[in-house]
């Protein structure tokens, strides 16, 4: 049977990797909703607010980009623009080799994923250490993650106490707090010996070109504070108009992705080590990264702009808790990686047509995104997109037939008719293909096509006279 | 770069729809019966008539009538489900409210219709059917203003709100009549906002996915121990209904116009 790759991936997935997923997002979901509405009288307003904001920021990034670039320029910082991942890749190597630096450390940047940073650097000759504890993890097994804030959101303990043991941080011992001794005590040294810090950004606030990143380990302190040079990845979408418009995306970031009042850490850098203060990088660098946004931007898509990573939408969702992350192929899983990740392909876009399709609609990720996307709709636009350009999806039913008896009433009382001899065919002598694919799973009802229309007109003969209009 | 000026998603349009419309005034109703009842479940479709003539409704059926355009529209053949949409607008002609025992039919039209006609020469005559188009439940609370039923049902009841309800009104509409009904008792089950699978063309285009977010639908409901399994959408029951047979599960499903229907007095 034709089947798509995210549902053979589902299919594929360990008992023991589902079970962690499932649970993972089920509960990451579960205390959001316990925080949002123990917090707020309304969250949605929140929600909508947060959204028109954004919005309006995608919508006026021509104007405040420049903006933002003259104020973290005014900052002391140095603004770098990269088009393409290529460029982000060469910029970071470039801002190292003018300082002879060999070896960074990184947190908290999806961008560098994105672009493929790590395996860019590697090659060549530069150390990239992921300092996020998950992050670390799926670097030491030479994965990918697979959630937006929960990396290892598919492994179990004991999955990562056997990696710690073949990576030789010490003995077999899945208790989390010495996992997560082990891997502090492996990273302190590397804080101290590394040239430049990379972290992400949350954030970018364009009146005082403030770079928010919102962390949990602290461990973006530490890159930003105790190296000399902070190189910023961020996407041109991160910006936010105000200051003040921080309290609102605080708070809802911190308790869509984590279900926290407030994370732990928020580091609030609008540039480098100033003259008498005593301490902090000499010199940052904030590489703007477009690599298909600004294409985004120009189709009725853009929407999606303004997601803040915070991973509601993964862990509400039926398909991402039965398939994982990594079935999406995409540094962005869940239902906001199957619309962005097929649109930052551009020209590519039919390598990830079929994302937009795992999806049964059923809106929860709208209902729980900080932002307010619009994900079914979007959704549903790709899939349009990827039927106009003739692009197949295995298993969706042509329509060809199904609207031309949907246009004409007489075929269509005539299916209806019709339709019976499902009463008495076994399937399997029945050459429709979707109709194989809902028997694999699900019987189906008796036929009973066009038996209401004819109880209808003995009801309205008994009733004596209420016609039902004639077609 | 593209210097886009207005946001072209009318997200939020299922918000408004639902909760904040006026009741309507006459009597007469025009019934969109959906493709599923007319071709397997018909008394679904009979007992919303029942329902909505005990309601002092006089129910119209266009003869002509045969699907909303959602599985073309889903499935991503806008063109096909764009033909079907607007049969469905001549079909469906007048101003007297088109009610439909279906929150994923009714959003269709007065939601994604719009998505698909956003640059077509005929959006508003698609706008319009979509104003008049009700679910049933919203139409019997918010429409005619009914907020209590008659009669005796007694089950208890686990609901299943439908996906294609969020947001809008149907969900509180339809708790609050089953509510009301003597002798009904509605249990509560885990997960209830999870989705049953079935999604349209997705259930057989993944089918393996499909089928165990049902399964795990089935687990919440089963631990509940409800007499019927009710939902405002015959397709997540024709769907959780089709797996449980499959499995070998004892189930009862009922949509609820058949629970309002059979609750009412002189009734079985």
């Amino acid at each position: 049977m034709n089947a798509q790759p995210i549902d053979q991936a589902a299919a594929a997935l360990s008992p023991e990797t589902k079970a962690a997923v499932y649970e993972g997002a089920k509960v990451g979901h579960e205390k959001r909703t316990k925080v949002l509405f123990g917090d707020y009288a309304d969250p949605d307003r929140l929600r909508t607010l947060a959204g028109e904001i954004k919005q309006h920021v995608v919508e006026n990034l021509d104007t405040y980009l420049p903006a933002v670039e003259a104020r973290l320029a005014a900052n002391g910082a140095q603004v770098h623009w990269a088009s393409t991942a290529e460029e982000a890749c060469e910029a970071v190597h470039a801002i190292l080799r003018a300082r002879g630096g060999k070896r960074i450390v990184k947190s908290k940047t999806m961008v560098s994923e994105e672009i493929e940073l790590g395996e860019y650097l590697e090659k060549h000759g530069i150390e990239a250490l992921e300092t996020d504890l998950g992050e670390f993890i799926v670097q030491l097994g030479h994965e990918r993650p697979s959630h937006i804030i929960k990396p290892i959101i598919h492994k179990n303990r004991r999955q990562i106490a056997e990696l710690f043991e073949k990576a030789g941080l010490g003995p077999y011992d899945e208790e989390p707090g010495m996992i997560t001794q082990r891997a502090r005590r492996f990273m302190r040294h590397k804080y101290l010996e590394a040239d430049a810090g990379l972290t992400g950004a949350n954030f970018v606030v364009a009146e005082s070109g403030r770079i928010v990143v919102v962390t949990n380990e602290g461990n973006a302190r530490f890159c930003l504070a105790a190296t000399r040079c902070h190189i910023v990845l961020a996407g041109i979408e991160k910006i936010i108009p105000r200051d003040r418009d921080l309290a609102l995306f605080l708070n809802l970031i911190a308790r869509s992705g984590t279900a926290q009042q407030i994370s732990v850490y928020n580091e609030f850098v609008s540039g480098p080590r100033a003259p008498g203060q005593p301490d902090g990088p000499d010199e940052m660098h904030v590489i703007f990264v477009d690599n298909g946004r600004t294409d985004v931007l120009a189709t009725d898509c853009r929407d999606i702009l303004r997601c803040i990573r915070c991973g509601a939408c993964l862990n509400v969702c039926p398909v991402y808790r039965q398939a994982g992350g990594h079935a999406y192929r995409s540094v962005y899983p869940g239902p906001v990686g199957a619309v962005l990740s097929p649109l930052l392909l551009g020209e590519r876009f039919a390598e990830k047509a079929d994302l937009p399709r795992a999806s049964s609609l059923c809106g929860a990720c709208n209902e729980v995104c900080p932002v307010n996307i619009p994900i079914p709709d979007l959704l549903l636009r790709l899939r349009g997109r990827a039927h106009d350009k003739g692009l197949p999806s295995p298993g969706t039913p042509p329509m060809g037939l199904w609207s031309l008896l949907a246009t004409q009433p007489a075929a269509w009382r005539a299916a209806l008719a019709g339709g019976r001899i499902l009463n008495h065919l076994p399937t399997r002598l029945i050459p429709v293909p979707a109709l194989r694919a809902w028997e694999a799973k699900r019987e189906l009802p008796p036929w009973r096509g066009g038996e209401f229309r004819k109880w209808l007109k003995l009801r309205r003969k008994r009733q004596g006279g209420g016609q039902s209009r004639p077609q | 770069m593209a210097t886009p000026s207005v946001c072209t998603t009318p997200s939020g349009l299922a918000v408004m729809h639902g909760s904040g419309r006026a009741p309507v005034a006459g009597r007469r109703v025009q019934l969109m019966a959906t493709c599923l009842c007319d071709a397997f479940h018909d008394d679904v479709a009979a007992a919303t008539v029942e329902v909505l003539e005990h309601l002092g409704c006089e129910v119209d059926f266009p003869e002509g009538q045969t699907c909303c355009g959602q599985p073309a529209f889903n499935g991503g053949d806008w063109a096909a489900s764009r033909r079907v949409v607007r049969h469905a607008v001549r079909t469906f002609r007048g101003d007297e409210p088109v009610v439909v025992p279906s929150g994923s039919c009714a959003a269709m039209l007065f939601h994604g219709a719009l998505l698909e006609f956003e640059h077509e020469p005929d959006l508003g005559e698609v706008e319009g059917l979509g104003r008049r188009t009700w679910e049933l439940g919203d139409f019997i609370v918010n429409g005619l203003g009914v907020r209590s039923w008659p009669g005796m049902f007694d089950s208890s009841v686990a609901l299943h709100r439908s996906c294609h309800t969020r947001g809008t009104a149907s969900g509180d509409a339809v708790a609050l009549l089953l509510r009301s009904i003597e002798g009904l008792r509605l249990v509560e089950f885990g997960e209830a906002e999870q989705c049953c699978g079935f999604g349209g063309t997705f259930s057989v285009a993944f089918p393996h996915v499909s089928a165990a977010i049902g399964d795990l639908k089935l687990d919440h409901v089963r631990a509940a121990k409800p007499d019927v399994l009710v939902s405002g959408d015959t397709s997540c029951l024709m769907h959780l209904a089709g797996l449980a047979a499959r499995e070998g599960i004892a189930l009862r499903t009922r949509h609820f116009a058949q629970v309002l229907r059979d609750a009412l007095p002189g009734r079985p």
